[in-house]
C-alpha cells in the first residue's frame, strides 16, 4: 500500500508527505500519533518532534539546516522556519 | 558485458557517429548552424563565448571546445571560426587532430564572408559524412563507457527515488569496469563529508573538500547568498528547503563505490570507476563539461521536469515524480515515480536505467535526441572584457 509519509533515517526529525495532507490529520509515526498543524503539500516536510529555535533539522540522518524559531511536531517545515548553514 | 559501438582510431569507443560543426566563437555560431542544416549526419550547438575572455577562463573555453571535438561520439570535425577571436580556430583544430580523427577548418574572415565560408564548410562536411557512413558498429565492452550522471530541476523525489535508483545503475556500470562522472560541486555542499569518507585516499578526500570550499568561498566573495539560486525557486516550490537537503539527495546518483579521482571541469578522467568532476550545479554547463571530458552518454534525473539534451551525447531523462512523468512524458524516458507509488523498488528502476544505458549505447534514441535538442553552456571562471 502507498504510504502517506516517509522518514528516511531514524535520526530524522522531519518526515516527507507522499500526498497532500490536511491540517488536523493524524499521522502515525513509530507508534506516535502526530496531529498536523498545517496543510503539507505533497513531497514537502513536517516536524515529527518539537525542534527548538537554533536546533538542527535532520533528514537523511544528516543536518539540512537550523530552525529559525521553535517548531512544533506536526508543523510545516520549509524556508519560512529553517535556514541553510552554508553558502552565505 | 558487451554492446555495439564505434571503435575510433585513438582507441576510444563512440555510441553515436556524428560530424561536429564546431563554432569557436559566438560570431561564427550562426554560420556553423547554416552548414549543419545543409548536411545530414552533422550536429552543432549555439556557442556563446570564445572571445572577450582572459586567462584561465579563455583557456577553459579552448579546452572545452577541444574536448567536445575529441569526444568519441564525434567521427570528424569542421571547425568554423570567425578569425579574430580569442579561441583561435587553427589551434583548436590542431589539438583535436591529435585524436587522429578528420578535422577541417573554415574561417569566415579568411574565406570572405558567410556565403563562401558556408559553401566550403558544407563541402567539407559532405565529404566527411560520406566517409563516416562506412563506419559500422562492432562489439565493445561496457568498460569503455564513461557515463555522465546529472540532475536538474530537482525536487524531493529526486533524492528519494530518481537519484538513488540511478545509483543502483551506476554501481553495476562500475562493476563492469566502466566509469561514472558525478558532477555539480555546488550540490556537494552539506554532503561533502560523505563523499570524502568514500575517497580512495587522503589526496582525493582533500581535493573534494577543496573544490567545495572554493565554490562556497566564491559565493561568499560576491556578497550574495546561495539561496534563490540553489535551491532555485522551482526546487523550493517542489519542497526542497536548503542546499544541504538538495545535496544529500544529489550525491546518490554516483552509487556507493569509492571516489577514485577528482578532475577539473571539462577534463578527461584518467581513472575508471567513480570520478568527480568539479563543475557548477547549473545542469547545462555541467553536462557540457562531462561531454568535453569524454562521456558518451548522460543519465539526467529531474523532479520538476526538463527537456535538456546535448548535441553530442544522448541524454536519458529519469524522474522520481510520478506526476511529472504523466505531465511531461514526451521529455522523460524513465518513470522512477513508480518507486514512491510503491509499485517498484529502487533496485527494479536501477536495473531499468542500466538496461536503458545499454540500449541507448546500442543506438536507441532518447526523447531529447528525437527532438534534436542541443542546449549548450560553458562554466565561466573569469570576466568578460
Amino acid at each position: 500500500m502507498e504510504e502517506k509519509t516517509i522518514i528516511i533515517d531514524k535520526r530524522d526529525n522531519v518526515a516527507t508527505a507522499m500526498k497532500d495532507l490536511q491540517s488536523g490529520e493524524v499521522i502515525s509515526i513509530g507508534g506516535n500519533d502526530i496531529v498536523l498543524l498545517d496543510n503539507i503539500p505533497v513531497y514537502h516536510k513536517f516536524a515529527v518532534r518539537d525542534i527548538q529555535e537554533g536546533g538542527d533539522v535532520v533528514k537523511y540522518g544528516e543536518v539540512i539546516g537550523k530552525a529559525v524559531r521553535n517548531i512544533k511536531a506536526g508543523e510545516y517545515v520549509h524556508v519560512h522556519n529553517i535556514v541553510s548553514q552554508r553558502g552565505k | 558485458m558487451r554492446f555495439m559501438g564505434f571503435k575510433r582510431s585513438d582507441g576510444s569507443v563512440g555510441i553515436r557517429n556524428k560530424v561536429l560543426i564546431l563554432p569557436t566563437v559566438v560570431c561564427s555560431s550562426e554560420t556553423a548552424r547554416l552548414i549543419s542544416m545543409q548536411v545530414e549526419g552533422t550536429t552543432t550547438f549555439n556557442m556563446q563565448q570564445g572571445c572577450g575572455q582572459i586567462g584561465r577562463d579563455a583557456e577553459r573555453t579552448m579546452n572545452i571546445l577541444v574536448g567536445l571535438g575529441k569526444n568519441p561520439n564525434v567521427f570528424g570535425v569542421v571547425v568554423v571560426g570567425l578569425g579574430c577571436e580569442t579561441a583561435q580556430p587553427h589551434i583548436i583544430a590542431d589539438r583535436i587532430r591529435e585524436s587522429g580523427k578528420p578535422v577541417e577548418v573554415v574561417v569566415i574572415q579568411e574565406e570572405g564572408g558567410t556565403a563562401k565560408a558556408a559553401a566550403k564548410g558544407v563541402e567539407y562536411a559532405r565529404c566527411m559524412v560520406e566517409d563516416m557512413s562506412e563506419e559500422v558498429r562492432t562489439e565493445c565492452d561496457v568498460s569503455e563507457l564513461i557515463v555522465a550522471v546529472e540532475c536538474g530541476g530537482s525536487d524531493p523525489t529526486s533524492g528519494l527515488a530518481a537519484n538513488p535508483a540511478l545509483g543502483y545503475a551506476s554501481d553495476p556500470i562500475i562493476k563492469e569496469g566502466g566509469t561514472i562522472i558525478l558532477s555539480e560541486t555546488t550540490e556537494f555542499i552539506g554532503a561533502e563529508h560523505i563523499l570524502m569518507r568514500r575517497a580512495k585516499d587522503k589526496a582525493v578526500a582533500d581535493r573534494i573538500y577543496e573544490i567545495v570550499k572554493n565554490i562556497e568561498d566564491e559565493v561568499k566573495s560576491t556578497g550574495a547568498d546561495l539561496r534563490g539560486a540553489n535551491p532555485s525557486p522551482g526546487n523550493i516550490a517542489g519542497g526542497l528547503s536548503t542546499i544541504e537537503e538538495k545535496s544529500l539527495g544529489c550525491i546518490h546518483k554516483g552509487g556507493t563505490t569509492p571516489v577514485m579521482e577528482v578532475v577539473e571541469y571539462g577534463k578527461k578522467p584518467t581513472e575508471k570507476g567513480l570520478v568527480i568532476m568539479d563543475s557548477p550545479g547549473f545542469d547545462v554547463d555541467s553536462v557540457v563539461g562531462m561531454v568535453a571530458g569524454g562521456a558518451q552518454v548522460c543519465v539526467f534525473t529531474t523532479g520538476r521536469g526538463t527537456p535538456v539534451g546535448n548535441s553530442i551525447v544522448p541524454v536519458i531523462k529519469v524522474t522520481g515524480n510520478p506526476m511529472t512523468y504523466r505531465k511531461m512524458e514526451d521529455n522523460i524516458d524513465i518513470n522512477a515515480g513508480t518507486i514512491l507509488e510503491g509499485k517498484n523498488t529502487l533496485e527494479d528502476v536501477g536495473r531499468e536505467i542500466f538496461n536503458e544505458i545499454l540500449s541507448v549505447s546500442n543506438g536507441r534514441m532518447t526523447k531529447a535526441e528525437s527532438f534534436g535538442f542541443s542546449e549548450f553552456g560553458i562554466w565561466r571562471c573569469g570576466i568578460t572584457i
